[in-house]
């Protein structure tokens, strides 16, 4: 057919659309890089970024997948309670961390696959079932605990959520978190390019080689810049990479798998979806499933981190998940979204949080302030869309 | 002169350059029950939305009177208001709320704005009773049958002291005795001085209750009949199909094998919702490869049914009967094995059963088939790309790229998307459920020419049609059915469009 163009037109506008948060994101850090007077970027609050949100990122992993589908799970943040409590009270009997750990990860698959079996068995609507969820494991953290705070005393367990990798020369600007940051740059820039070739070998459209070119540049002097950073204080922390490394496998377990595929394909039409024999019903029960495995991943970290599991952990932290991805342009009605945009949101919603505390704004400000960024993103996406009707 | 309750003149309607109704006049004398019959689309359905105020005044040109009084309704209220009730075919009543509440939807019984429950049970009871439904007002809609309910839509009409009620496709859904309980109820109505416009696709009771029939086809008025007692119901089935076959399908050269390849045996499906319905009786089916096959019927007669419920049972419940391909009996009883068996349906609602529109062409077309573009769990997204859209180009799928939308296309473009996403499957047997609804002329020459090569390539094709010509026009053989029956099974070149009609109504 002539009439399928072989190269995809760069357009400004549609640019700007498809990368609107990105640029709301840097225009974000570099309004509060001027407003805190450079404050936001020190190392130390940098690394303090990362740590912060790491369980909010692991919460996205497993909240997006059941954004595609069109639903959201309401229970995660009672869930990481949950878990941590669990993990709190089987290390005070004496149990080693690693037993402790794999028991946790299984419960909360086990809790995701509950929620999943209503859904998915029943069509109960997941509203309802993860409703149910948030109050039967707060209360069920509250009767663990006996109301009362754990504390987590050991110390390997500590360092996974808050701990740095070790500095090989030993001196005080952390050489091997710079050495990684290089390697992780060239091998992005090698898959960039192999990827096009692979692309250009299959007849498949293509953008400008500039635009490669332009975006490898701006990213890896992205990382790298803020790797310098982050290696002038303490380094990479070791949560960073669980981070790292789960994120990439859930944009590819979304972009290259069947699983992933189902999952935008249910979101966008169940009914076109299951007739064309995609295992809707399937698709999701693995949602919910990787949800509760994803929350109790998050949970560990979260005690990890805090060094005690208490009653009120993680309150609220579904809408923070939640929040992220439709900020990261996830559609409501499911069907779009992604990893890497999740991600962004999550960052916005962040830089917006630190650098508002950093100026001193009161934490009512602040949520009040973050809530109209969230129906903001939200409209930017939708409202253009109406209006085309 | 006559007493004419309603005159509507030169009415013409437009979607889009496609004309539905076609300077029509339409005329009712008082207190008559009048027929209006043809064959789906041809514009029974849009003049009715027209008369109610669905399409709104300048909408549609040409002009209506009721009583003499020139009407310009710009909603359904202004119409209500004008005395005209219309009751569709799909009910519009409240399932969970009770039979007076429906009856007073829309004008509640009581005091500014405050509903009085009494006054709304105490009001209803002569209203049901008007239409012979013996039942306690507050008893939920949704426990009710369908006739019943079709009753509790009549007396919603009473309820608004209605002149003119429309009924479209009353008894469509309804059992005989049922029915005839409903057609009587008219004749008792019409005594009480109401005049009622009743459209059916089943002659034989616009026959037994109209007293004058109208006959539309293709959106023009083609025939009058003043005096219902005169005409046969013969003489209807010639008007409403009486159109000239032009070669608005493309010559068909199949050479379908002896053997048969697919086949449907002895074949029933219940109601979803009513188990103890039965939908398909005792259904036959055989597909020969290389062969067109046509399955004829009216709306409700069961084809999509059984095309779904064979289709991974898609539909219905209390499903027994066997399906062969190939000598071997083969398992359909979900979506995926029967996509593995080489089966394709192509559903009637592209819109809400066949595509994503708000995902790219490439994406819809790999739907059916993930795993041909997988290897080891992975998916190839080039080879995607490469072979969806190769697959675009060879359905003619019209588009700037394979990375836009499916819902950007055209109707009849997302069906050759849709076609493509089948093809996509390589399958061996095609089930195609009104293939060209709702796509202009030329796409649907696109489609019958596809159709035809698919069974070039040596497929087994039925097509589901509600347009006669289309099936004479196209296949080798056509199966009638008729209330869940198969009634015949006839090669395509010794039917006729009346001899059809007959087996249908």
């Amino acid at each position: 057919m002539e009439n399928i163009k072989n190269h995809e037109g760069v357009k400004v506008t549609k640019i700007l659309r498809q990368y609107s948060m990105i640029i709301i994101l840097v225009l974000i850090a570099v309004l509060f890089h001027f407003l805190t007077n450079g404050l936001i970027f020190t190392p130390i609050n940098l690394t303090n970024l990362i740590l912060q949100n790491s369980y909010i990122v692991l919460l996205i992993l497993g909240m997006l997948p059941v954004i595609l589908t069109g639903n959201v799970d309401l229970s995660v943040g009672s869930v990481l309670a949950f878990v941590g409590a669990e993990a709190a009270v089987l290390m005070q009997s004496g149990l080693p961390v690693l037993p402790a750990a794999i028991i946790c990860l299984v419960s909360g698959i086990a809790i995701g696959a509950w929620q999943g079996f209503w859904i998915s068995k029943f069509d109960i609507p997941p509203f309802i079932v993860t409703l149910s969820g948030e109050l039967v494991f707060r209360g069920l953290t509250q009767i663990i605990l006996d109301g009362k705070s754990i504390p987590i005393n050991d110390q390997g367990f500590r360092t996974m959520a808050g701990g740095y990798i070790p500095e090989l020369t030993g001196s005080g600007f952390k050489w091997t978190t710079m050495a990684l940051a290089i390697v992780a740059c060239v091998i992005y820039i090698v898959m960039q390019v192999r990827a096009r070739q692979q692309k250009v070998k299959n007849g498949v459209p293509v953008k400008s080689v500039w635009v490669t070119i332009a975006s490898s540049v701006v990213i890896s002097a992205v990382v790298l810049y803020l790797s310098v950073q982050i290696a002038t204080a303490n380094g990479y922390p070791i949560v960073l990479f669980i981070m790292l490394a789960l994120c990439l496998l859930y944009n590819f377990i979304c972009n290259r798998t069947i699983f992933g595929r189902s999952l935008y394909a249910v979101g966008g039409n169940r009914k076109a979806a299951a007739l064309s024999g995609i295992k809707d019903r399937r698709t999701m029960f693995l949602a919910y499933t990787n949800m509760g495995m994803m929350a109790a991943v998050a949970g560990l970290v979260y005690a990890a981190r805090s060094a005690v599991a208490t009653p009120k952990a993680g309150v609220g932290y579904e809408l923070d998940a939640i929040a992220a991805c439709y900020v990261g342009g996830a559609s409501v009605h499911g069907g779009a979204g992604s990893i890497a945009g999740a991600l962004v949101g999550c960052f916005v919603i962040a830089i917006l949080n630190n650098g508002m505390s950093m100026m001193g704004a009161s934490p009512d400000l602040q949520q009040t302030i973050k809530g109209f960024v969230i129906l903001a993103a939200v409209a930017i996406d939708l409202v253009p869309k109406t209006r085309k009707k | 002169m006559q007493d004419l309750i309603l005159e509507m003149k030169h009415i013409t309607k437009d979607f889009s350059g496609n004309k539905a109704l076609d300077d029509v006049t339409f005329e009712v004398r008082r207190g008559e029950i009048h027929g209006l019959v043809g064959e789906n689309g041809a514009g029974k359905s849009t003049l009715m939305n027209v008369l109610s105020g669905i399409w709104p005044e300048g909408e549609y040109s040409g002009q209506f009177f009721v009583e003499g009084q020139e009407c310009k309704f710009k909603n359904i209220q202004q119409s209500e208001q004008a005395g005209i009730a219309i009751i569709h075919q799909e009910l519009a009543l409240i399932p969970l709320l009770s039979i007076a509440e429906n009856i007073f939807m829309g004008h509640i019984q009581g005091k500014h704005g405050v509903m009085d429950w009494n006054l709304t049970y105490k009001n209803a009871i002569p209203l049901m009773e008007r239409v012979g439904l013996h039942e306690d007002p507050q008893t939920p809609v949704g426990t009710l049958g369908v006739g019943k309910q079709q009753l509790i839509e009549i007396a919603k009409a009473l309820s608004k002291n209605c002149k003119i009620l429309i009924l479209d496709e009353p008894t469509a859904a309804l059992n005989e005795r049922d029915s005839k309980h409903l057609l009587d109820l008219l004749k008792t109505l019409q005594a009480d001085g109401i005049t009622c416009i009743i459209i059916s696709h089943k002659l034989g009771e616009i026959c037994y209750v109209a007293d004058s029939i109208t006959v539309l086809r293709d959106g023009k008025t083609v025939a009058d009949f003043p005096d219902a007692k005169s005409v046969t119901e013969n003489e209807l089935v010639r008007h409403m199909v009486g159109r000239e076959m032009s070669n608005r399908y493309p010559e068909k050269h199949h050479a379908p094998e002896e053997a048969v390849s697919f086949e449907i045996r002895d074949w029933c499906v219940h109601h979803p919702e009513y188990p103890d319905k039965m939908v398909i009786k005792h259904a036959n089916i055989k597909l020969r490869k290389g062969e067109v096959v046509g399955l004829a019927g009216l709306m409700g007669a069961g084809r999509t049914e059984l095309a779904m419920s064979v289709f991974g049972k898609s539909y219905g419940c209390h499903i027994s009967g066997e399906v062969y391909k190939d000598g071997e009996k083969i398992d359909t009883s979900t979506v995926s094995k029967a996509i593995q068996n080489g089966i394709a349906y192509l559903s009637e609602d592209r819109k809400q059963y066949g595509l994503i529109l708000d995902q790219t062409i490439s994406k819809n077309i790999s739907l059916a088939n993930l795993r041909r573009i997988t290897r080891g769990g992975v998916m190839d997204l080039n080879k995607e790309i490469k072979e969806t859209g190769e697959n675009a180009k060879r359905f003619g799928v019209k588009c700037a790229t394979i990375f836009q939308n499916a819902g950007s296309l055209s109707g009849g473009n997302q069906q050759k998307v849709v076609l493509a996403k089948w093809m996509f499957n390589r399958p061996d047997v095609l089930l195609l459920d009104e293939p060209t609804r709702g796509i202009d002329v030329g796409a649907k020459y696109d489609i019958y020419c596809i159709i035809n090569e698919l069974a070039a390539e040596g497929k087994c094709v039925l097509v589901i049609s509600s347009e006669l010509p289309e099936l004479l026009g196209i296949c080798d053989r056509i199966y009638v059915m008729n209330e869940g029956e198969i009634r015949c099974d006839v090669p395509a070149a010794e039917a006729t469009q009346e001899s059809l009609m007959h087996q249908l109504i």
